[in-house]
């Protein structure tokens, strides 16, 4: 067992946990934050994405001690309240999800992906870095539509709803 | 996952202290162990965790001298702008690893002393002529990789860098499984003062290998256009369920052209 104390969506936790524990279990499990999924379970699928330190990196591959001392936003971390946070607001209007299994994920991935592209992105750089994502419903190309909306609205900059996800 | 005690090594001495615990593992971005470990083809008793050690982290560039920290995402490898600079190919392969999530991760470090038949930086590093640099010694790149998930490492042995002078020429061309995002080919050409190598990753029965054909061809003319006509046996490469030997003995010689002609652009 180890302690485990990260910074989740801008609150400090802690808990113990069997060192096997992956992080996205002890999100779901411990924190009851289940809107980061476990897709395929494999690394493949990018269900499980969340942010750790700034980047995306897929939870179901990542022990909970690991990740000990960083801070990590998931999905329940991006909107402001009742304000949605750019990128789920395009996902949104474009209707970039079907089922909805994979929507988290692919929001995180999103969010990082326009992060590090603040020049902005087009379409194939977005198909390209979505490689880690898979949308069972094969609903890929509103997703698109809907991370280049966002892109545009987050580099349009200090007009207010572009909040840097951590 | 088999229950397993977990170590946050804080230094290279530390980490060489703790390994030695059990029957205990290097974890360093875990892209290859971690999954390994939930499908328990690994059960290490314990993991020294080496990605938080700072002097494992992060590419210099001296005039030609290029090393990188064994500790290196893949991320940074394939943005660092000194690398693009001195060898823009190496970076490029990092940037085809897997996908964004998994290039935040997995190290170079990781990458080799795991020698995945069909990871990308065993052909790099070999074909670079690059050193592997451990807390023990220093090892020629053709020395360390012995075959299939097989390199020259002792037990507890780390990896703390690998180091190569930057070629005047180099690119890496790789032919996808798309699933996996593995290469079913992988080739990667450098033409350096010591002339021209070519190693192939993916493709060979023992791992990855320099390609003597390709390598005859473009030592008389580095241009693709030497490489028609030019016949890879099939003999000890892989035939598994995405690829047959005689299909990659073909694409070894078109990824090597592609490459070629990437390393000339």
């Amino acid at each position: 067992m180890s302690d485990v104390s990260l910074m989740v969506n801008g609150k400090r936790v802690s808990g113990a946990a069997e060192d096997r524990t992956l992080l996205v279990h002890f999100l779901r499990e411990n924190l009851g934050l289940t809107g980061t999924h476990v897709g395929c379970d494999t690394s493949q699928c990018g269900a499980c994405v969340v942010h750790v330190d700034g980047k995306a990196v897929k939870s179901c591959s990542m022990l909970a001690v690991q990740a000990s001392g960083s801070t990590v936003v998931t999905i329940e971390g991006l909107a402001n309240g009742a304000d949605l946070h750019p990128v789920q607001a395009a996902f949104k209007e474009h209707h970039g999800l079907q089922c909805g299994f994979c929507t988290p994920g692919m929001i995180m991935t999103a969010t990082d992906m326009i992060n590090r592209h603040p020049e902005g992105l087009d379409e194939a750089t977005v198909r390209t870095e979505l490689e880690g994502n898979i949308c069972r419903c094969t609903g890929y190309h509103n997703i698109v539509k809907a991370i280049l909306a966002a892109s545009k609205t987050m580099s349009k900059g200090s007009k207010g709803k572009a909040r840097q996800a951590a | 996952m088999y229950s397993v005690n977990y170590h946050r090594a804080a230094s290279v001495a530390d980490a060489a202290k703790l390994v030695k615990a059990g029957d205990a593992k290097l974890l360093s971005g875990g892209m290859t162990l971690i999954p390994a470990m939930k499908t328990r083809l690994a059960a290490p008793s314990d993991l020294v965790d080496l990605s938080k050690i700072k002097e494992l982290q992060g590419v210099k560039v001296s005039g030609k001298t290029v090393t990188i920290g064994a500790a290196t995402t893949h991320y940074d490898v394939a943005n660092d702008e000194k690398l693009k600079k001195a060898c823009p190919a190496l970076a490029h392969l990092a940037s085809l690893i897997g996908d964004p999530a998994v290039r935040h991760r997995g190290t170079i470090g990781g990458s080799i002393a795991n020698n995945d038949p069909a990871a990308d930086y065993p052909a790099a590093l070999l074909a670079l002529g690059a050193t592997i640099v451990t807390n023990k010694r220093e090892i020629a790149a053709d020395k360390f990789f012995k075959g299939l998930f097989e390199t020259s490492l002792k037990d507890g042995e780390i990896v703390t860098a690998v180091s190569f002078t930057a070629p005047a020429k180099a690119a890496y061309e790789k032919f996808r499984n798309p699933a996996s995002r593995y290469a079913i080919v992988g080739v990667f050409v450098a033409k350096g003062k010591d002339g021209v190598s070519v190693a192939v990753t993916g493709a060979g029965d023992d791992g990855v290998f320099r390609s003597k054909e390709i390598e005859a061809a473009l030592a008389k003319n580095f241009a693709a256009s030497a490489l028609d006509g030019v016949k890879v046996p099939a003999k000890n490469l892989m035939t598994d369920i995405h690829a047959s030997a005689d299909y990659r003995a073909n694409l070894i010689a078109v990824m090597a052209k592609r490459a070629v002609a990437a390393a000339n652009a």
